[in-house]
């Protein structure tokens, strides 16, 4: 049987979760003798146009960016959004808050008409092409992408978690730090991250977004009863929030 | 006989970020020669206005998978001078050791992953696991090594979790730095082995030199190799400048034959990072660092940029060195529960930070609840690219009878030296392009 051919592209993003790849370290080799690497430019030098499955890292942020896209995605059997900016648009997408005119001409000053700067809203890999698996997070949880990718290899349908933050939380057996008055978005935000933040004592801050059909209703009882605001909860979600809506049907 | 030469890399592999290389020379002649960096913007100063300043360095440390911990400190170092919020010695040292982590692995990154395959003339790291695997493995090792040092103070590798304006959420038991210190024994010996590999390659490292201004922290109270605090250094004077004069060392201008934003202080161009670190600092690097600095006869005043990988090396030596004395020291005083305590108002602050490819300005300013109002970035890798210009230009006209891959691979292997980082796009992004 040939080995799966595996591509890496980068779009809008910080390239931390390709870094995490490479931060596989010794499961790094593992896998590189386990699929034949056909490109991946932060690493290698080669390059190809024949891909089985394809990993999408960044968000969506010019239009030229969104044929590039199309173009992977008729050349590969299989496409994975890898992290935050190409499953859910990600940081990138605070943007989109804001008059792209006056974001361009605060950053940029007198070039801001330069066509090199021209921006679009910013989308997630899943508004421009098809998505197969999504491998959530800012940045990945590495072993959770292998345990995706490894799925995907043998043909079985990947585990992701379908309930919140709080319940890896509590198994570790953490404080709820709204005891210490941290607004955690752990109660509304897809588990998978082993509770990363809080366990480092930091408030969950959203960035694997929302579980599909989260009790916010349960989470604003709570939220008054510790004296917090919605608005300051809802503050807290626009750093991995614009433009989603939980799905609460 | 016409003799063309045609180079036009899009997107150079193996560095962090997009970036073109294009030469077209015709008997000689060169035509046009450019280095250009097309990566799509991002907006970072624009959106993190009206956000909360204890979100801020969540938001920025997102400029930059590879350098996420440099970014939040600048960020966080730019809060607390805005806001006037002290932090303890304690948590001065924790940082300083967390920062040296991702010197490290960034540095172990670029040298065993980036710039290695062209030493031994590969096209990637992958062919050299079968050729050269205990080398691999080691460098793998030191790269784990450095990772799990960073996940154990900042909560994990790669956008911290413990950094807060005033202090850290959480830091490593008595038990768990002990056992560090034990692992950066190991990872000393281990970069050893990495240099005694690297320098039976280094004759594969192009000698070539231009006189260069070179710029840098420096502290010199007490006098240390800094990557996390004092002033503004440059190889062009004596006198070194407070970090919130930072706009007078940028200087960004337009260049006339496209609209790109440079930097330039006391020429047309200056250079970041480990080689201008070392032109800098080198006297004050720990004794192993300046053993390896011996062994590829690097030397205060070099101005060879390709060297600049063998400065990350001796860093990368220097700061397991330091770290292990470092920890000595916390431990002697034995580490303290220290409360967290950041009261928001209004101010503005800068900060300054040496990325392991250069210095890095952070600049802030908040309203009386906290909230951010304007913010100015300015990474180390946007000051570089003037001055790759700039080698290129000296460079080309030198080799330009080797034929074009010789030519070819020796300007992708200038740029990956400057181990650019060019996913940090900021208003200061170099936009020169070509239709």
């Amino acid at each position: 049987m040939n080995k799966p051919r595996v591509a890496i592209f980068d779009f809008s993003c910080c390239e931390g979760c390709q870094l995490q790849i490479v931060n596989l370290e010794e499961e790094l080799l593992n896998l590189i003798g386990a699929v034949e690497m056909v490109e991946w430019r932060e690493a290698m030098s080669e390059q190809s146009d024949e891909y089985d499955v394809a990993i999408i890292e960044g968000s969506i942020t010019r239009a030229e960016d969104e044929e590039r896209l199309k173009k992977i995605r008729r050349r590969a059997k299989v496409l994975i959004a890898l992290g935050a900016c190409a499953t859910i648009g990600g940081i990138n997408k605070i943007k989109n808050n804001f008059d792209l005119n006056e974001v361009t001409e605060y950053v940029y000053g007198d070039n801001a008409a330069n066509k090199i700067v021209q921006t679009i809203p910013t989308k997630a890999v899943d508004e421009v092409v098809k998505v197969d698996y999504k491998v959530h997070g800012c940045p990945i949880h590495r072993e959770e992408f292998i345990s995706i990718l490894c799925s995907i290899l043998i043909g079985k349908k990947p585990e992701i978690p379908e309930y919140p933050v709080c319940v890896e939380c509590k198994a570790k057996g953490n404080p709820c730090l709204w005891d210490y008055g941290q607004v955690c978005l752990g109660p509304i935000i897809r588990a998978g991250c082993g509770a990363r933040c809080p366990t480092a004592g930091f408030r969950c801050f959203g960035c694997r977004g929302y579980i599909d059909d989260p009790n916010i209703n349960a989470a604003k009882d709570v939220i008054e009863r510790y004296g917090l605001s919605i608005e300051m909860l809802k503050s807290k979600m626009t750093l991995f929030g614009t433009g989603q809506e939980p799905n609460n049907d | 006989m016409t003799n063309k030469i045609d180079i036009n890399v899009k997107h150079i592999t193996r560095v962090e970020g997009h970036g073109n290389i294009v030469l077209n020379a015709n008997n000689g002649t060169i035509e046009k020669l450019q280095w250009q960096v097309p990566e799509s913007p991002r907006f970072f100063e624009a959106m993190v206005r009206g956000q909360r300043y204890e979100d801020i360095q969540i938001i920025v440390s997102r400029i930059c998978g590879i350098c996420s911990v440099t970014h939040s400190l600048a960020a966080t170092k730019a809060i607390e001078n805005a806001m006037n919020i002290d932090v303890s010695e304690q948590t001065d040292i924790i940082r300083v050791l967390l920062h040296y982590a991702e010197q490290l692995e960034s540095h172990v990154l670029h040298i065993g992953y980036l710039a290695a395959p062209d030493f031994f003339g590969v096209k990637s790291v992958v062919p050299l696991t079968t050729t050269n695997t205990e080398t691999v493995k080691t460098i793998v090792k030191a790269h784990r090594a450095a990772n799990e040092w960073m996940g154990l103070i900042g909560g994990r590798p790669t956008h911290p979790i413990t950094i807060k304006p005033g202090g850290f959420t959480k830091i490593p038991t008595e038990k768990q730095f002990k056992e560090l210190q034990t692992k950066l024994q190991q990872t000393i010996q281990d970069l050893k082995v990495i240099a005694d590999v690297i320098a039976t390659v280094a004759d594969k490292i192009p000698a070539f030199e231009r006189d260069t201004e070179y710029v840098a922290l420096k502290q010199t109270t007490p006098p240390t190799y800094t990557f996390y605090h004092g002033d503004i250094a440059t190889t062009d004077m004596t006198e070194a400048i407070p970090v919130d004069q930072w706009h007078n060392v940028t200087n960004e201008y337009v260049v006339e034959q496209s609209t790109a934003k440079w930097t330039k202080w006391h020429r047309d161009s200056y250079a970041v990072g480990a080689l201008a670190r070392y032109n800098i600092n080198a006297e004050l690097l720990s004794d192993t660092a300046k053993e390896v600095a011996k062994m590829f006869s690097l030397e205060k005043g070099c101005c060879n940029p390709y060297m600049n990988t063998i400065a990350q090396l001796v860093e990368c030596v220097h700061v397991a060195e330091t770290a292990v004395e470092m920890i000595d020291g916390l431990l002697t005083k034995g580490l303290k529960e220290e409360a967290v305590t950041a009261t928001p108002k209004a101010g503005k602050g800068a900060g300054a930070v040496e990325a392991p490819r250069g210095i890095l300005f952070h600049e802030y300013e908040f309203d009386n609840n906290g909230i951010c109002t304007g913010a100015d970035i300015c990474i180390p890798t946007n000051q570089n690219h003037a001055n790759i210009q700039k080698d290129f230009e000296e460079l080309v006209p030198q080799i330009i009878s080797e034929g074009q891959d010789s030519i070819r691979l020796k300007l992708e292997m200038l740029v990956r030296a400057y181990d650019p980082c060019i996913s940090c796009s900021t208003h200061m992004l170099d936009v020169k392009f070509v239709e």
